[in-house]
Order: C-alpha cells, then sequence, then structure tokens
C-alpha cells in the first residue's frame, strides 16, 4: 500500500470572522487507499472539504499534491490539479435534464479549448471510454432525470473520474442510498483503488466505514481528534474520538420520576426497523443520542405528528395519543423545537416577538384579533428568562447571533406550558455559554412535562439529561441513567453492532 | 437610524407628496376635491384587484387570472341580467361565486396539483378569457343584441346594478364620490386590518415567508394557501362587477390593462414605508400613486400613449426602492 502521501495537508487554520473552524489540520492521503474521515456535525469536515475543493480560500497551512505547494483559487483549478470532489447533494453533481453521455463529458464543453460545436457523435465515443474504464452500465443515452438516485450518483463520480484524478474526495456519498445501491458504490470505490486513486471518504455510517476503510481519521472541533491505521482497525477508538469524552464539571444530578406522561409502545418509524418502545416521565429530561442518519428527526417528527408511524401506539397522559399533524400535536401539548431553525423554525420576515407567538396566535387573540399587548408581554417574558440578547422584541432574527436565535426558537416554546416538551438538535450552531443558559433554563423549567433532546453529541446529552437512550438503526438499543454512564457501553451501542468482534 | 434607513422608509411617500406639490402648481386645478375623486375613481377598480393580488403575495403565490376573473364576472353579470333576465342581486351572487369558485380552482391547482402559482394562474387566465366568449360567440353583451340562435335578449341592466357605477353620495360637496372609491375605501380597510390585526393574516405572511416553519408551528399551511386565492378570486370578481357597472354593459374587448396595473401597483406597495414585503397599505398607496401621476400628466396635455411607459418607469424605481436599497428584499 501507499508508501509516500499523495495529498498532503499541513496545519490548515481557517476561521470566519471570530469563529476559528479550523484550528491546525493535518491529514495525508496515500494513493490506493481509502482514508475515512468522521467527525460530528461542526467538527469542520465540510469547511475542509471546500478549501481542499477550491470553494474557500485556505487560512494559514499548507497542502501539497504530489510533492508540489496546491493552492486551488477555483473549483475548476483543483480539478485541473487532479483533486476531485464529488458533493454530498448528488444533484449538484449531474445536469438533470442531460443524457448520461453528455454528462459524463460536460466539462469538456467548457474552457478554453473546447470545440465550438457541439458533436454528438464524438461525445458518445468518449463517454463510452470513461464509462468503459468505469465499469459502468448505464444506457449512455437515457436522461439522468429518468435514473435513480445511486446511478445519477454512478454518473457523478464517473465524471469527477473523467479527470484522472490522484485524489477524489466522496462527502456522505451512501446519506441517500439504500443498502444494495450503496454496495455498487462500494465496489466502484473497490475499482479506483486499484487505480491507485487516494480517496478521502467522509460518512457516520458504521457499516460503510467498515467495508471501506483503510485509514479513519477522526475530527472535532476543528482539530484531528485521532488517526487509526494500525490493522485491525479501533473503530470504537475512532467514534470515542470524533464525540470527545470530555466530561463535564458541571454534571447533572439525575432525576427520576414515578409518573408516566408519554408511553410509546412497539413504534416502527422505518421499513424494516426494530420497534420502539419507551416510557417518558413527568419532570425529567431524556436525552435520544445516535449518529447522523440513525433515525432521530423521523422519531422526533412521529412523535410531534409531521409523520405517520408503520406501527405502534402512544399515550399522552394515559389517553390515546395519535396526531395527525403538528396542529393537533400542539393542541395535545407536545412542542417540537425542530432541528435546523434557519429552514423549519425562524420566519424571516418576523421580529422577535412575532417568532416566539408563531404557534399560539389562537391563544393570544379574541375573535381573531390579535392581543398585540399580551403577544409582547410573553415575547418580553422570554427574553429576560432566557437572558436573550437584543435591543428589543422587535428586532429582526437576522440581526442576532445564532445562540440567541435559538434562544428564541426555544423561548416560542416554552412561552406555554408542554406536556411533552421535544427538542431536536437544540444546540446546533449555539456557543458554549447559549448552550448552557437554553440546558440550564431546560432543567430548571423540567417540571410536571416530559422533556425529550435528540442530540448527536454525547456530551450534550450528559450534560443536560437525566437518562440517556441510544438510537441506531432507526430503533433505541441501550438505555442509561446520567449517573455513573458506562461510556465504553455507551459508545459501542452508539457504534452500533459488537465492535469487538467485528475488529 | 441613518439617512439610508429614513430614505428607505419614507422615500416613496415623500416622492407621492412631492409629485402632488409639483402638480398643484404645474397643473391648473389639480387641487379640487373633483380632480382627488377623479384620481381614485380612476384607480378603484386596478385598486380591488391588487389588493386581492396582494393576498397572494402574502402567501408567498401570484394570481396572474385576476384580469380575467374580472372581466368574466363583468360578463357574467350582464349575461344574467340581459340574456336571462335576472335581477342585480342575482347578478352580484353569481359574480362572487364565480370568484370564489376560481380562486378555489387555482388554489387546488397549485396545492395539491402541484402546479407552479404563475403556471396554474396563467392557465387560468386563458381558460377564463376563451370561456367568456364562449355563450356570446365572442360578441359583447347589451339589451336588444341578437343572441347566437337568432332570438334577441331583452334584458337590461338593473337600475340598481347601474347605480353602483353610477352613484355618487355626498361628501361635503353633492354628489360627490362614487360607489367604487368608496368600495376600495372599505376593501382596503378590511383587507389591511385582515393582514396586520388578525392571527389569520399573521399566519398568512408566516406562511409565505417560511411555509415550513409555519407547518411546524401547527398552522394549516395548504388552507391558507387556498383561501388567499380566494379572497384573491373574490376581489377580482367585485372589480369585474365595478366595470360592468361602470360600461352598462358586457364589453369583450375592456379590462385589458387590469392585470398589470393591479400587479403593478401592488409591487410598487413594496417600497411604501420600506416595507419590503406585501402590504395593504403599500398596494393602496401604489394604486393611487400610479392615479395622481397619470392625472397630473393628463392634465399637463401628455399623450394617452406615454401612459403604460410611466407606469412602467415608476414600477422599476420601485423595486430598486424594495430590493437594491433595503437589505430585507431577500426571501
Amino acid at each position: 500500500m501507499g508508501t509516500g502521501a499523495v495529498f498532503r495537508v499541513d496545519g490548515l487554520r481557517k476561521s470566519f470572522g471570530h469563529i476559528e473552524v479550523l484550528g491546525g489540520i493535518s491529514l495525508d492521503l496515500h494513493a490506493g487507499e481509502v482514508t475515512v474521515l468522521m467527525g460530528a456535525n461542526g467538527a469542520g469536515k465540510s469547511t475542509l472539504v471546500k478549501i481542499v475543493s477550491g470553494v474557500y480560500e485556505r487560512g494559514v497551512g499548507m497542502m501539497h499534491l504530489a510533492g508540489e505547494d496546491f493552492a486551488p483559487n477555483t473549483p475548476a483549478e483543483a480539478i485541473r490539479a487532479g483533486v476531485v470532489t464529488v458533493h454530498q447533494n448528488i444533484n449538484d453533481g449531474v445536469v438533470a435534464d442531460l443524457d448520461v453521455a453528455t454528462n459524463l463529458t460536460l466539462d469538456r464543453l467548457t474552457g478554453s479549448g473546447a470545440p465550438t460545436f457541439f458533436n454528438p457523435g464524438r461525445v458518445r465515443r468518449e463517454a463510452r471510454a470513461v464509462a468503459d474504464r468505469m465499469g459502468l452500465a448505464i444506457d449512455l443515452k437515457a436522461r439522468v432525470s429518468d435514473l435513480s438516485l445511486a446511478d445519477r450518483q454512478m454518473v457523478a463520480i464517473a465524471r469527477a473520474m473523467a479527470h484522472r484524478p490522484k485524489v477524489l474526495i466522496l462527502d456522505e456519498p451512501t446519506s441517500s442510498l439504500s443498502s444494495a445501491e450503496a454496495d455498487r458504490l462500494f465496489q466502484l470505490i473497490d475499482r479506483l483503488r486499484e487505480q491507485s486513486v487516494a480517496i478521502l471518504y467522509i460518512s457516520h455510517r458504521m457499516s460503510d466505514i467498515r467495508r471501506l476503510a483503510d485509514r479513519i481519521v477522526s475530527m472535532r472541533d476543528g482539530v484531528v481528534s485521532g488517526v487509526f491505521d494500525n490493522k485491525p482497525l479501533d473503530y470504537e477508538g475512532a467514534v470515542n474520538a470524533m464525540l470527545g469524552r470530555k466530561i463535564h464539571l458541571d454534571r447533572v444530578v439525575a432525576r427520576s420520576s414515578a409518573r408516566a406522561v408519554f408511553t410509546a409502545e412497539g413504534l416502527r418509524i422505518a421499513q424494516g426497523s426494530k420497534p420502539i418502545s419507551m416510557t417518558l416521565g413527568a419532570g425529567e429530561v431524556v436525552a435520544i443520542t445516535g449518529l447522523v442518519g440513525v433515525g432521530k428527526t423521523a422519531l422526533a417528527e412521529t412523535l410531534f405528528g409531521v409523520r405517520r408511524p408503520l406501527a405502534g401506539v402512544m399515550t399522552m397522559d394515559g389517553k390515546p395519543y395519535a396526531p395527525a399533524s403538528a396542529g393537533e400535536a400542539i393542541a395535545a401539548g407536545v412542542f417540537l423545537v425542530a432541528k435546523d431553525r434557519a429552514t423549519s423554525g425562524i420566519v424571516g420576515g418576523f421580529n422577535i416577538e412575532r417568532n416566539i407567538s408563531l404557534p399560539f396566535l389562537k391563544r393570544l387573540s379574541g375573535f381573531g384579533i390579535m392581543k398585540r399587548r399580551a403577544e409582547r408581554g410573553i415575547a418580553r417574558r422570554q427574553i429576560d428568562e432566557l437572558a436573550i440578547v437584543c435591543r428589543s422584541e422587535r428586532d429582526e432574527l437576522s440581526t442576532l447571533s445564532g445562540g440567541n436565535q435559538q434562544k428564541v426558537m426555544v423561548g416560542r416554546w416554552m412561552s406555554q406550558d408542554a406536556r411533552l416538551f421535544i427538542l431536536d438538535e437544540p444546540f446546533q450552531g449555539v456557543d458554549i455559554s447559549a448552550r448552557r443558559d437554553i440546558a440550564a433554563k431546560l432543567r430548571a423549567s423540567a417540571d410536571g412535562r416530559a422533556t425529550l433532546l435528540f442530540v448527536t453529541e454525547l456530551d450534550e446529552a450528559l450534560e443536560t439529561a437525566d437518562r440517556i437512550l441510544v438510537m441506531s438503526e432507526q430503533t433505541i438499543v441501550g438505555e442509561h441513567r446520567n449517573e455513573d454512564v458506562d461510556l465504553e457501553r455507551l459508545l459501542a451501542e452508539v457504534a452500533g453492532g459488537p465492535l469487538h468482534s467485528a475488529a | 437610524m441613518t439617512v439610508r434607513d429614513h430614505a428607505i422608509r419614507y422615500g416613496f411617500i415623500v416622492l407621492l407628496f412631492g409629485l402632488i406639490a409639483y402638480f398643484a402648481v404645474a397643473a391648473d386645478g389639480f387641487v379640487s376635491p373633483q380632480s382627488a375623486v377623479f384620481i381614485f375613481q380612476s384607480v378603484a377598480i386596478t385598486g380591488v384587484l391588487a389588493l386581492g393580488v396582494t393576498a397572494t403575495l402574502v402567501v408567498g403565490g401570484f394570481d396572474l387570472s385576476i384580469g380575467s376573473v374580472a372581466t368574466s364576472a363583468m360578463m357574467a353579470a350582464a349575461y344574467v341580467m340581459v340574456v336571462l333576465e335576472q335581477n342585480a342581486v342575482v347578478a352580484v351572487v353569481v359574480c362572487l361565486l364565480i370568484g370564489a369558485a376560481v380562486g378555489l380552482i387555482n388554489g387546488w391547482l397549485i396545492v395539491y396539483m402541484r402546479v407552479p402559482d404563475l403556471l396554474a394562474t396563467l392557465g387560468m387566465m386563458f381558460l377564463l378569457v376563451g370561456l367568456q366568449r364562449i355563450p356570446t360567440e365572442g360578441r359583447s353583451i347589451a339589451t336588444g343584441m341578437t343572441m347566437p340562435d337568432g332570438s334577441v335578449a331583452n334584458g337590461k341592466f338593473g337600475e340598481a346594478f347601474l347605480a353602483l357605477g353610477r352613484h355618487r353620495f355626498d361628501f361635503f360637496v353633492p354628489n360627490l364620490v362614487p360607489v367604487s372609491v368608496v368600495v376600495l375605501i372599505v376593501l382596503a380597510l378590511l383587507i389591511w386590518f385582515f393582514l396586520e390585526y388578525t392571527r389569520f393574516g399573521r399566519m398568512m405572511y408566516a406562511v409565505g415567508s417560511n411555509e415550513r416553519a409555519a407547518e411546524l408551528a401547527g398552522a394549516p399551511v395548504k388552507a391558507y394557501k387556498i383561501w388567499a386565492y380566494v379572497i384573491s378570486g373574490v376581489f377580482a370578481s367585485i372589480g369585474g362587477i365595478l366595470l360592468a357597472a361602470r360600461l352598462g354593459r358586457g364589453d369583450i374587448a375592456s379590462g385589458n390593462n387590469l392585470l398589470l396595473d393591479a400587479v403593478a401597483a401592488a409591487l410598487i406597495g413594496y417600497a411604501v414605508l420600506g416595507a419590503a414585503k406585501p402590504n395593504a397599505f403599500g398596494t393602496a398607496v401604489g394604486a393611487v400613486f400610479v392615479g395622481v401621476l397619470l392625472q397630473g400628466l393628463t392634465m399637463m396635455n401628455a399623450p394617452y400613449y406615454t401612459q403604460d411607459f410611466v407606469k412602467g418607469g415608476v414600477l422599476v424605481v420601485a423595486l430598486v426602492f424594495t430590493f437594491a436599497l433595503s437589505g430585507r428584499g431577500r426571501r
């Protein structure tokens, strides 16, 4: 295998404003090896990929490709130099309305030296050559929009490989593929490995990683937190390094609850997944943790009535609970602070008070007419209680920092009493002090309701919850009381499957 | 607030008053109750349509069918009274039903059939333009006209209906304010109150700004969208009733400019008070702005064929105000 590194990143740093996203990354890629890059959300993976692929300018640090300095200013330069990236969103890599042959040769239509006239015969010949080299068995005349996601992915990768790159970067390529489709992708990757391409493979999926990895590099908070290249690979150690294990001093005192508020029995949220059963008690804060893509958001949306479960029953306060819409869930006292506030929470045209009152307009109006004084009072109270930094309750949300925006989102749903309060990734894109504020507020106000958090970061669960449930493959695989947690077992559950025997 | 903020917020209002001041000096008789009423009257029907389309703009949609809904309502009113020999109340009810039905169909196409709003309402526009000609084989409708089967239509526009176009209320000066202006003002106040002060209006803005957030806040997003198109359709049909009452016949050739004028007024409204979003007050001001400009220019003997050019200029300036100067135009 790889003797010297084909591609080398040395001490790379990158900041946006005051926030340092990459704090000195060093990374080697070897020819004919698959290096898996693991990292939680916000670890800096996508920033790293964007710098390497020429989208962002690098800050401090060096990059070398085959011994020469590598400093692409544009994505096109990176590709020409031999570093090709297939981005996560498959449809960014293909032009849906053109046929496969044109897609495979698209890059030859632009740039200097490209022929003025489009010659379909020549395009097809060139495309045939590319497809053969990749072992691609797709009708070249088919329109890309008629292909399955997996086939589009293949086309995108084949198109990237038409440049004969030295380095190929795949950013979560299996995130929207079925397992059979992923198998085809893996075969393609094996083939590329044989052709001595250095591959950087970014993924959370343990099954992918087990199948492909020659080395694993874990990232956390903008630095490399672990490199694993001794066979057999230490998968558990890699997950551990990615999630971190700095246990906080201000650990919570775990409470337990006697009275059940919410129960779920035999709940199935995906085809072929195992059923979920759980009970959430009054006054209790429960965190569900697990890697990205294990069904946390699907479960949150099922409890909130946005999705229908495939099977199973739920109860609230002993009564059957089967919400058909978010509106019904809210009426039953189930509130959700949705993941990704920018797309599913914040109403951009509204100021703070209007964002806070949004779900409760009915309660804040008489005969349909808004009670503006009451609305303002509630907004002021939330600003006060959550210590939201703003000039007034009429500020636009775009003027607030990420942490304060998130506080507004949490404040929205805390402005009325919930029976079951669900928060999906409430600490994403939130600075540490806002995170502390929100967590403290959640615990302080937890009495009487059940609180359920969905978090990828283990730290966040350990900091805020009384009880931690672990999700893997669309179901709950473990339960821990947040008191002398057996971290070995917890991490093994997060990583999925019996780790020691797999190694 | 900086100078720039002030310019964005009050620029258009200042421009309006500047324009009025200029015409007051330059054009004889511009400042008189009659002239003011004439301005309002000239924009009344456009304004009503513009208020309706504002509702669809608020939910992030668009309604291109308003002009043809108005002309269809006009033809329907004439047909009901002249051919079917019914009274004014029946005519008005039929028109309103047509407006509501078209709105429902538009909403259904957009929400359930997933046809993009511009395309769905464009299709509806063509459909209605064609449909309104079918009953009379493309002829205008007036008392004494010959029907396709050779008979003569003997019904006529009811007095009550014509009064909608001809009656004037006393307002300081006897016989000053026409019904259409009163309708415009009442509807403007209604839709303004609805959008600004009721929870339904609030939620419509939320739907237009972030549909998913509105849905996750428990709002029946689809229903809100459909209602917006129903409002738009009903308002357009009210415009059509006023048009029929003013003309006193079902004129196949009238109402060509309604759609573009109404949309222009609503878009100019984005710039008023720096709202950078559709709003009822802005729409009304936008309509009046265009009316003032045209009236003033007419009184200064500008030829009629320059009118569209002037409207276009105002619209472009207003759009620059909205999108370039205030960064909030980005959605």
